[in-house]
């Protein structure tokens, strides 16, 4: 059916996660942007807020069949970011790891590892957008049943904070793709060091670290789905889904910070005056007029986008050429909507007493991590021309 | 919660439409572009997929199969990707259809709903642009006033889809200039009538095939019987946003057509010993094509979504018309451009969807659903 309705369920939780984003995220969200690598202390806080908001969620989605939890995460992510991304990405006890751990975890592992904040290891020095590259090694030592791992991984969200990484290494750097596996390394497994916190340009409320691992030794259960290097289908695959999963939610993060930097701009310009209708032609607007509904107009769509990637997900089907639609979509929007607001707002956007500066650098972002907008581009192109990675590089 | 899905029948209407455009529209698109015809047999055929009785409650002769603006917009993507013009032209009589369906009185609906019920092609159509550079539907010039049991219509109209061959045209005037869109009238007007004038053809960059004609009103001299609604009148925004959504989803329609022709072309076509396809330029254009399409039909299908809710979709119908206009453009010249010289000969079809797709984002009211 072609619907489009928010159901009562999905507002009532859109509007209680917006009110702990109004409340507990925006307000600190410029002294954190600030102090770069200052520890949250709002964390708990915050952290229980949203837990909150996620048990009711699950109470309210038994008397609402047609509603499905993960579309409510991505209208719940949207107000978070909506409120700050730097604090989202920051105060939170949920990493990109979990998503894996979701994604292809045992039970058992499953039940081990799910209440850590995961993070994601997955970019190295030497490599980013080609993770097939990536150096760092895995070995088994079959008398003590442990693997072993080395190498060094950048970039790492949440590195400081979390309680685990999910971590990619080659069991043999020889085999290509297909050897490489995820693992989950416990924060204190000794040979795990965080290195270094990154200065960034923006969300810099969240953790960026490189980790270094030497010799770190982990249980032989720690490997995510199967240790087998099989060359037709591979490990990589697996590892790869993951990211069908992850990218409608980077996507609407990007939505929700530009949305706020568009609702923002609209005020302030109506303040001065602006009006915005929606029932004038092209020679009566002017260029402000027609820059705000050009904005409107691209955050719908990366927003229409990003919903049906993520209905498809949830009905089971492959969504990969769905969710790069999405996620290239909505990080160009957000990047370009961001950029227009301040010019908008003259010296006043370009000015830290706002904070549209501050969201333009934070959802920069969102067209890097998680595939580049040309990585996206690149996996639309080669899905619709049905051209393998040779042939289309 | 969201759904994209199509059900069951909303597949067969779209894979039923897409067979019908391909042998019966694209086959003679070319042709008709060259010739500027429309043939009176693609009317026909067009007339009896039965667009206008399926809409039409049976104690008017029709079949009552429900009507849904959703529907519609799956329908006429897949005809608009066979060719927009000759789309437009057989769809015509709708122009005159939904709003005496929608805001018609009583007596108007049992005068005029049967005609569109019978198996002969009914001649109508409805004018509403006008030629001026500022053009607004939302503030017509083209005047009505009032005396006695007389409307008197002045003003002048173009790009009235087959108004030559038309019986009955339904004319929108305003009844207090600069007033807004509740000042508009739809009043219906039977070919010569005195005091309007229909001009030559008129010559566009595209839409050969599409028969559009200006129209002058001096004192055009009406009985106040026509006027669509009777002293009600009619909700003019509404009919406006119906067909925003319908043009939206044959803007997607032809994007589609430039994109998937174009997708073929380079996957086929080699230079320095590899598809063009293989050059990330032309890939990535491609890419670009396919999502912004998607977005398009997303953004369509919501103010289409809308409109079978009876809600207000003015906000939902303008941004779609403003995005799917631009994107639109944007993608048929990418058409061309990745067939590169190829593109720009008549041989291939997407110089025609170019100076086709061009059209959306001036053409107004020339398709309802």
């Amino acid at each position: 059916m072609i619907d489009f309705e928010l159901s009562p369920v999905v507002r009532e939780i859109k509007r209680l996660s917006h009110e702990i984003s109004e409340k507990h995220i925006r307000p600190i969200a410029r002294y954190y942007d600030d102090q770069e690598h200052e520890e949250i202390k709002e964390t708990d806080e915050i952290c229980q807020k949203r837990a909150e908001v996620g048990l009711t969620m699950m109470s309210l989605l038994k008397d609402s069949p047609g509603d499905n939890a993960a579309f409510l995460g991505l209208l719940t992510t949207e107000e978070y970011y909506w409120g700050d991304a730097g604090i989202s990405l920051g105060a939170t006890k949920v990493g990109l790891g979990n998503a894996a751990i979701a994604a292809v975890a045992t039970e058992e592992q499953r039940n081990r590892f799910m209440e850590k904040y995961t993070a994601m290891a997955i970019t190295e020095p030497c490599c980013g957008s080609d993770s097939a590259g990536i150096q760092a090694t895995a070995k088994l030592d079959s008398e003590t049943n442990e693997w072993i791992l080395n190498g060094e991984k950048i970039f790492v969200t949440g590195a400081e904070r979390c309680d685990a990484v999910v971590v990619w290494a080659s069991l043999d750097r020889s085999m290509g793709r297909p050897a490489i596996k995820s693992f989950v390394v416990e924060k204190g497994t000794p040979g795990m060091t965080v290195t270094k916190l990154e200065h960034k340009l923006g969300i810099k409320a969240s953790d960026t670290g490189s980790i270094v691992l030497e010799d770190c030794r982990i249980p032989y259960d720690n490997i995510l789905g199967s240790p087998e290097i099989k060359q037709k289908t591979g490990g990589f695959k697996g590892v790869m889904q993951t990211f069908d999963m992850t990218r409608p939610l980077v996507a609407i993060m990007a939505i929700g910070v530009a949305r706020a930097a568009l609702e923002y701009t609209k005020e302030k310009l109506i303040d001065e005056g602006f009006t915005f209708p929606y029932d004038k032609s092209l020679h009566e607007l002017n260029y402000v007029q027609k820059s705000v509904l050009e904005m409107e107009a691209n955050l719908e769509v990366a927003r229409l986008l990003t919903y049906r990637a993520s209905d498809m997900l949830n009905a089971g089907l492959r969504n990969s050429l769905e969710a790069s639609c999405a996620k290239a979509k909505a990080g160009r929007a957000a990047t370009l909507v961001t950029q227009k607001c301040v010019e908008l707002l003259g010296p006043l956007g370009y000015s830290r007493e706002w904070l549209v500066e501050k969201w333009m650098r934070d959802c920069k972002i969102n067209d890097i991590f998680e595939g580049t907008g040309q990585i996206q581009m690149l996996i639309i192109a080669r899905n619709i021309l049905g051209f393998s990675r040779d042939m289309l590089k | 919660m969201p759904s994209f899905t199509l059900e069951e029948d909303q597949q067969l209407i779209q894979s039923t439409m897409r067979k019908f455009a391909q042998t019966e529209l694209r086959e003679i698109a070319r042709e008709c572009d060259e010739n500027a015809t429309l043939p009176d047999e693609t009317i026909k055929k067009v007339w009896d997929l039965g667009f206008c009785p399926n809409l039409i409650p049976e104690k008017y002769g029709g079949y009552e199969m429900g009507r849904s603006a959703v529907n519609a917009a799956i329908m006429v993507e897949e005809l608009a990707w066979g060719d927009l013009s000759l789309t437009i032209g057989a769809l015509s009589p709708q122009l005159m259809m939904i709003p005496i369906l929608e805001f018609g009185t009583e007596e108007q609906k049992e005068e005029w709903l049967p005609r569109f019920c019978a198996e002969k092609f009914f001649p109508v159509t409805a004018a509403i642009m006008e030629p001026r550079i500022t053009f607004n539907p939302l503030n017509l010039h083209t005047t009505v006033e009032l005396s006695g049991d007389f409307l008197y219509i002045n003003g002048m109209k173009c790009m009235v889809p087959l108004a030559d061959s038309a019986e009955h045209i339904l004319v929108y005037a305003t009844a207090s200039k600069g007033s807004g869109v509740s000042s508009v009238q739809a009043i219906i007007v039977d070919r010569d009538t005195p005091g309007m004038e229909i001009g030559e053809r008129e010559k566009y960059m595209g839409l050969h095939s599409l028969p559009l004609y200006p129209i002058t009103f001096h004192d055009c001299k009406v009985p106040k019987s026509r006027r669509v609604g009777g002293d009600r009148g009619i909700e003019y925004m509404r009919l406006m946003n119906l067909s925003r959504a319908n043009l939206c989803a044959m803007a997607v329609g032809v994007s589609r057509a430039s994109y998937e022709y174009a997708l073929e072309y380079a996957r086929e076509r080699t230079a320095f010993g590899e598809p063009i396809a293989s050059r990330q330029t032309i890939a990535f254009m491609l890419a670009e094509m396919c999502m912004e399409i998607d977005g398009m039909r997303m953004l369509s299908w919501r103010a289409a979504w809308r409109l079978d809710r009876n809600e207000d979709a003015t906000r939902d119908s303008s941004l779609a018309r403003m995005y799917c206009s631009e994107q639109t453009m944007k993608i048929v010249d990418y058409g061309v451009q990745i067939l590169g010289g190829h593109g720009y000969i008549r041989d291939h079809p997407v110089e025609l969807w170019l100076r086709n797709g061009r059209s959306f984002s001036i053409i107004e009211g020339l398709s309802t659903c």
